[in-house]
């Protein structure tokens, strides 16, 4: 019978069949952050359980540490004690821990592909909703809640409902000055944030095949915003090319072997689908959020919707509690709004590709009076690698802080925040309502069209920045 | 796990479509946090005033519903963050069943491993339970039965819902899923020996 991938994926990691859609799943890699790592290892370890796997487990600090050039582990104070506890349990537990300012270290799903922790074909879980991210180099990756994540440390395994099967096609090419972050925002735009529900999704297509490794990660982070816990790119030359050599992928006959395998995983031409949409690439514009949903998105030639126009009750009051938190009237064109901070970095835009496509905009101009903009590089790779193009002066030059490895503004748990009542375009992925910080107001968008509004101080087509 | 067998009480309504888990328990309460403890925080956005005051407008703050047991919510209730303390915060104010006509995935999971019970409800139920009760705040009482599989009406009338055997079995004994696989442990090990000579890269690549 002809499989998806994520049929395929899935089937490889069965350990027993529970029944009713139940499965019981091995699990291949998991990742730790701080924040849910540190409780999962003291977990596991008062409920007197051993990590089942610590060879196939790997740490790293990112949520709840200081990303100010200079940092230490103590330098976000109540953080301390949760990355103390964390490096304490890696110790004890044999688990891999790539700390502060080592290479490796970085955010989670930034390092995971970084170092081919994650390979095609594999199963791999965090405690950290962002884990479909890791789907774009071909893996089941999905984010799992404390109770779970400690499940699989003691045991490898995991009880999972199989979700349906649901594919997101674009075809054709994407305009210039569009990128895989106004892919995935536009099709939540269109879909709702909550049409992936109980699906896994597979993006395919022309435009997709035609992505970068690093751009089909962003496309997959955001699978979560449209309510898939896993999103999913089938592995290609792209990938294999992207993976051969890294830390943890395999080598010599080993990465045969696997290559053999990741050439057999792409769904079969007659799969079938539970759903399945087609976006036309061409018809995507460079995108930016209104509102405090994901799905509350416009191209940035767009103007903010009028509640009065919503299609249903419900909406008319998200919509309108949403243009009162973020201070928008109905009607107003979203480019031209008043911007106080930028914000380049997350999980979802914070890798080489991203600082680059920044940089290329910001090239010998300068950041708007006002504005204060930052760029958090993914890991300490990335960091280093762009400081070695030189992309740390081009951003210094024009007025940007150039910060240490972390999640920072994308979640606020680290001390450093937006200020209430202040705007933020930020390349992260949620513009939840405090999301940044409390009261915080964020528009989501690509780096280049964060980049475009840090020099105009405004919300701005980045199309006019092209020459 | 605490253990589920039936609940009664006033039904909160908090029919907003598409609560985030932030909203339920904002990020900055889960460093260092542990299970317990987070009911004060959840909804603290929404649950009190920038003075630190009461919010009389959040409906939770609102008798009968202060601390009650059931609480109604609009679709793709739970989404974003994977959070578990959503789901401590929640059960710290009091409440051990949401009923929403959908639910985000990974929060959905999460109810289940603390003994919270998520019911998929028509949304024009849950909404009219909602009016029910508001129309009858100090008499209407919903009841959530999870052997029977139904709700209870403030109307009487008894709707059932679907929940997965295996789910519902853990939740009236409070299972401990962590020891229900460990009886598996010679199943595990015979698939990971099999796995290991079919897709030996997937082991080796991470020894250095």
């Amino acid at each position: 019978m002809a499989s998806t991938l994520f049929d395929k994926l899935w089937d490889q990691h069965v350990i027993a069949d529970l029944g009713e859609g139940w499965a019981l799943l091995h699990i291949d890699r998991v990742l730790l952050h701080d924040l849910s790592g540190a409780r999962a290892l003291a977990e596991i370890a008062e409920r007197g359980h051993a990590v089942a796997r610590p060879e196939l487990v790997f740490a790293t600090p990112d949520h709840a540490v200081s990303t100010a050039l200079g940092r230490t582990g103590e330098s976000f104070a109540k953080g301390a004690a949760t990355l103390a506890g964390l490096r304490q349990r890696a110790r004890e537990t044999g688990v891999r821990l790539f700390d502060l300012g080592q290479p490796g270290n970085g955010i989670v799903h930034v390092m995971a592909p970084e170092l081919g922790i994650v390979l095609p074909g594999l199963s791999l879980v965090c405690g950290d909703s962002h884990t479909c991210t890791n789907g774009g180099v071909g893996a089941l990756a999905f984010g799992v809640g404390a109770s779970e994540l400690t499940h699989v440390l003691a045991t490898q395994t995991l009880m999972q409902r199989r979700p349906r099967n649901m594919r997101l096609r674009f075809e054709g090419a994407l305009s210039p000055g569009v990128t895989a972050k106004d892919m995935i925002l536009h099709a939540i735009g269109r879909l709702g944030t909550a049409a992936g529900t109980g699906f896994a999704v597979e993006y395919a297509g022309s435009a997709v095949r035609a992505l970068p490794v690093e751009a089909r990660l962003t496309l997959c982070n955001l699978s979560i915003e449209m309510g898939a816990k896993i999103g999913m790119v089938a592995p290609d030359d792209a990938t294999f090319e992207f993976l051969a050599g890294r830390r943890f992928a395999p080598k010599g006959a080993a990465w045969d072997a696997a290559l053999a395998v990741w050439k057999r995983l792409p769904s079969d031409p007659d799969a079938r689908f539970d759903a399945d949409h087609l976006i036309e690439a061409a018809e995507i514009q460079p995108q930016v959020t209104w509102g405090t949903s994901p799905e509350q998105v416009l191209p940035v030639s767009g103007r903010v919707p009028d509640p009065a126009e919503a299609p249903d009750a419900a909406r008319r009051a998200a919509w309108a509690a949403a243009l009162d938190y973020m201070g928008l009237v109905p009607g107003q064109p979203i480019a031209g709004t008043k911007v106080d901070w930028v914000f380049i970095g997350s999980c979802t835009n914070s890798r080489i590709s991203d600082l680059r496509a920044a940089a290329a905009v910001l090239r010998g101009r300068k950041v708007a009076e006002g504005v204060t903009a930052w760029v958090v590089p993914g890991s300490e790779q990335v960091k280093r690698d762009a400081e070695a193009e030189g992309l740390h002066r081009l951003f210094l030059d024009a007025g940007f802080e150039w910060r240490e490895p972390g999640c920072s503004l994308c979640v606020a748990a680290n001390g450093e925040v937006v200020p209430p009542g202040a705007r933020c375009v930020s390349t992260s992925n949620r513009n939840f309502v405090g999301r940044q910080g409390t009261g915080s107001r964020t528009h989501l968008a690509s780096p280049a069209m964060a980049a475009a509004a840090a020099l105009a101080g405004r919300i701005v087509d980045v199309r006019q920045f092209m020459a | 796990m605490e253990k589920f067998i039936t609940i009664t009480g006033p039904a909160a309504p908090l029919l907003w479509a598409n609560i985030d888990t932030d909203m339920i328990i904002p990020v900055q309460r889960l460093v260092g946090a542990s299970r317990t403890g987070l009911g004060p925080y959840g909804f603290e956005r929404f649950r009190y005033r920038a003075d630190g005051s009461e919010n009389p407008d959040f409906p939770l703050n609102r008798e009968p519903f202060r601390g009650s047991p059931i609480l109604l919510a609009g679709p793709n209730f739970g989404c974003g963050s994977s959070r578990e303390g959503a789901v401590w915060a929640l059960m710290g104010m009091g409440v051990r069943c949401v009923i929403a006509p959908s639910f985000g995935d990974i929060f959905f999971n999460n109810c289940f491993q603390n003994g919270l019970l998520p019911v998929r409800l028509p949304e024009e139920v849950v909404r009219r339970i909602a009016e029910e009760t508001e129309a009858s705040p100090g008499n209407a009482r919903t009841t959530v039965d999870l052997e029977r599989q139904v709700v209870v009406t403030p109307w009487g009338e008894e709707v059932s819902f679907a929940v997965d055997a295996r789910k519902k079995e853990a939740m009236l004994e409070g299972l401990d899923e962590i020891a229900l696989t460990k009886r598996r442990a010679e199943e595990i090990a015979a698939w990971q020996a099999r796995d290991r000579a079919a897709r030996p890269w997937a082991w080796e690549s991470v020894v250095e």
